[in-house]
C-alpha cells in the first residue's frame, strides 16, 4: 500500500470519474424518487414530504387504469418468465450436455437473436407478422412476444451455471442405476437452482420493463405499466407518474438484488 | 451413453445427446415463429404496395426503397433526385449514437479500469452497483432524465442556486439532450466488457514497460490499451448498436425536431404516416447496418483471439 500514488496501476482522476459515473447513473432515479414524495401538485416546487401521490395512484381518478395495467404487466411477466425459463433450461441442457453436433452453433445463434436484432426491428417484425397471419393484437400477442425475447436473458445464467457443474455428478448417479430422467431431476436440477432462479428473475424484469415491443404489439385498449406511463408522460410528467415509476423502480432493484445474492450464495460453496 | 462415466474427462459433456433435438425444439419453435419468421415477413412487406391507413396490398414493388432514396416529385413523374430527408435522419442517428458512445467511453473506461484494479473481494459489489441501473426500466430512466434536465428542473435549479449560471440552460429538445439520454441509457454496457478485459490483463506487462522508462500514461496507451482493445470495442458496440435504433431517448428528450431512425420507423406504424412497407424498408436498412457492424465486430474479435 505504501506504493500508493506512484503505483503503476493507479491513475489520478480515475477514481473521481468512477464516483462521477455512479452519480450520473443514480442521480436521476433518486431525484424522481424524492420528488414522488412531494406534497405539491406542481412538479417544480417542493412543499414537504407526503404520501399523497402514492394514495392517488391507488385511489385517485386514474387508479382503475393503473390497476388493470399492473395486473397485465405482472401476469404477463410471470407467465413469460416461467415459460421462457423452462424453454431456456431445456435448450441449455441440449447445448451444454448434448455433445457436439451440427446445429449447435445455429441454435445458439437463434437463442441470441433477440439480443442482436434492434428492439424496434423486432417490434416491427412481430407486429407485421401477427397482422399477416390475422392474429388480433392484444394480451396474447404481448405474451407471445415477451416469451420470445425473454429466452436469451433466462438462458445466460442457466447455461453459465450448467457449465460450472461437472457432468461426473450425473454420471455417478447413473452408474448407481439412476435413469437419465432421475439423474436430471434429482442431481442436476437441485444444483441448477441458483441459475434457474436468477434466469427467471432476469426474464421477469425484462418482461416487466419492456416498452418498445409491447407498444407495437399491444393493440388498442390493452395497456401494461410502461405503456400506461408513456401515454401519461406524453401529456407531461405528473407527480402520480413519479410515484408509480418509483414503485416499479423499487420492484426491479429488489429483484436484481435477490438474483445477485442467489447467484452469489452458490459461489461461496 | 453407456460407459460414458469413466471416459468423460471433460472432453465433451453428452449425457443428453440422444434427446438434444427434442430439448431444442421449444426454443426453435418460439424463436423461429416469433423472431425469425417475422423478420422474413417484414422483408417481404418492404416490397409490397402500401395501403392507406396502415396495412399492405399484395403487389410487388420497390416503392418503399425508392421513396427512401429518391424524390420523384409530388406525382412521381419528375426525374429522380436524391431524397435527403431520410438519409439525413439516418445520418443524424449515426452521428448521435457515435457522440453518445464517445461520451460513454470517456466516463466508462476510467470507471472500468478503476473497478478492475480494486481488491478482488470488493469488485463484484462495484460491478453490481454499475449493473443495477441497467435493470431499471429504460422508460423510467429516460423520463427521469427528462425531469432532471427540464428548464425548471432540479439540475438547472441547483446550478442557479450555486450561482454558476443566472438563467436556466436550455437542454431539453436539443441534440445534446438526446446524446445525454443515449449515453445514460447504455453506460453500463460500456463499463462491463472493458472491466472484464482489464481484469484479465497482466499488470506485469505495465511494470516491464515502466522498468524500460515508459511513463505511466505511455504504458497505458502503448501497452495496456492494445491488450484490452477487444473489450473496449465490445463496449462501444454494445452502446452504439442500441443507440442507433433507439426510440425513447429521441422521442422523450429530443422533441419533434430531433428525429432518429427509431422515431421514423415508429411513425410508420403508430403515428400518422401509416406507411407499413416504408417502415418495413427502413427497419430492413437499420437491421442490415447493425448486422454489418456485428459481422465486422465478430471478425475483429476472432482475429484478436488468433493473435492471442
Amino acid at each position: 500500500m505504501a506504493a500508493g500514488r506512484n503505483d503503476i496501476r493507479t491513475y489520478r482522476g480515475f477514481g473521481t470519474v468512477t464516483y462521477l459515473c455512479l452519480f450520473i447513473l443514480y442521480a436521476p432515479l433518486i431525484v424522481v424518487a424524492v420528488y414522488s414524495f412531494n406534497a405539491s401538485r406542481s412538479i417544480t416546487i417542493w412543499e414537504g414530504v407526503s404520501l399523497a401521490w402514492y394514495r392517488d395512484v391507488f385511489t385517485g381518478p386514474e387508479s382503475a387504469k393503473f390497476k388493470q395495467a399492473a395486473i397485465n404487466s405482472f401476469s404477463i411477466a410471470a407467465i413469460a418468465a416461467t415459460l421462457s425459463t423452462m424453454i431456456a433450461l431445456s435448450a441449455a441442457t441440449a447445448l451444454v450436455r448434448g455433445g457436439r453436433f451440427g446445429l449447435r452453433t445455429l441454435s445458439f445463434g437463434l437463442i441470441s437473436l433477440p439480443l442482436m436484432v434492434p428492439e424496434i426491428v423486432t417490434a416491427v417484425a412481430t407486429l407485421i407478422f401477427f397482422s399477416a397471419i390475422g392474429f388480433t393484437r392484444g394480451y396474447l400477442t404481448i405474451l407471445a412476444a415477451h416469451i420470445a425475447f425473454c429466452i436469451p436473458f433466462a438462458y445466460m445464467p442457466i447455461s453459465a451455471r450448467m457449465q460450472g457443474i461437472e457432468e461426473s455428478y450425473e454420471q455417478a448417479a447413473m452408474d448407481l442405476y439412476a435413469t437419465r430422467g432421475q439423474a436430471f431431476r434429482r442431481v442436476l436440477l437441485p444444483m441448477m437452482m441458483p441459475g434457474i432462479v436468477s434466469g427467471f428473475l432476469l426474464a421477469f424484469i425484462i418482461s416487466l420493463d419492456d416498452f418498445i415491443i409491447t407498444n407495437f404489439v399491444k393493440g388498442a385498449g390493452v395497456e401494461t405499466l410502461p405503456t400506461a406511463i408513456f401515454g401519461a408522460v406524453k401529456q407531461g410528467i405528473r407527480p402520480n407518474i413519479m410515484a408509480i415509476s418509483t414503485m416499479l423502480l423499487a420492484v426491479s432493484i429488489l429483484m436484481v438484488t435477490i438474483s445477485y445474492f442467489v447467484s452469489k450464495s452458490d459461489d461461496a460453496r | 451413453m453407456a460407459g460414458g462415466g469413466g471416459t468423460g474427462g471433460g472432453v465433451s459433456a453428452s449425457t443428453y445427446a440422444g434427446l438434444r433435438y427434442w430439448l431444442l425444439l421449444p426454443s426453435w419453435l418460439v424463436l423461429g415463429f416469433i423472431v425469425l419468421a417475422p423478420v422474413g415477413v417484414m422483408l417481404i412487406y418492404s416490397f409490397l404496395t402500401k395501403e392507406f391507413r396502415g396495412g399492405v396490398i399484395w403487389e410487388f414493388t420497390l416503392d418503399a426503397y425508392d421513396q427512401f432514396f429518391f424524390d420523384r416529385g409530388l406525382f412521381g413523374d419528375e426525374p429522380p433526385k436524391i431524397e435527403w430527408t431520410y438519409i439525413l435522419i439516418f445520418w443524424r442517428s449515426i452521428w448521435q449514437a457515435g457522440a453518445a458512445t464517445l461520451l460513454a467511453l470517456v466516463i466508462g473506461f476510467p470507471t472500468a479500469y478503476f473497478i478492475a484494479t480494486r481488491p478482488e473481494r470488493v469488485r463484484p459489489i462495484w460491478v453490481f452497483l454499475i449493473t443495477i441501473p441497467y435493470w431499471v426500466n429504460l422508460l423510467i430512466r429516460t423520463v427521469s432524465m427528462k425531469f432532471l434536465l427540464r428548464d425548471q428542473g432540479p439540475l438547472n435549479d441547483f446550478l442557479i442556486w450555486t450561482g454558476l449560471i443566472d438563467t436556466p440552460i436550455h437542454v431539453i429538445n436539443t441534440d445534446v439532450a438526446v446524446q445525454i439520454g443515449l449515453f445514460y441509457s447504455y453506460l453500463p454496457f460500456m463499463v462491463l466488457p472493458i472491466y472484464a478485459a482489464v481484469e484479465r490483463y497482466d499488470f506485469a506487462l505495465s511494470e516491464a514497460a515502466a522498468d524500460l522508462y515508459a511513463t505511466k500514461w505511455v504504458a497505458l496507451r502503448r501497452v495496456l490499451l492494445p491488450s484490452v482493445r477487444p473489450g473496449v470495442i465490445a463496449g462501444c458496440i454494445l452502446v452504439y448498436v442500441p443507440s442507433l435504433g433507439a426510440f425513447l431517448a429521441p422521442d422523450l428528450l429530443g422533441g419533434a425536431k430531433n428525429f432518429m431512425i427509431g422515431s421514423l420507423i415508429e411513425e410508420q406504424f403508430k403515428g400518422n404516416a401509416g406507411n407499413w412497407p416504408f417502415g418495413a424498408a427502413a427497419s430492413m436498412i437499420l437491421l442490415t447496418m447493425v448486422m454489418i457492424i456485428l459481422l465486422l465486430f465478430a471478425r475483429q474479435q476472432a482475429r484478436a483471439e488468433r493473435e492471442g
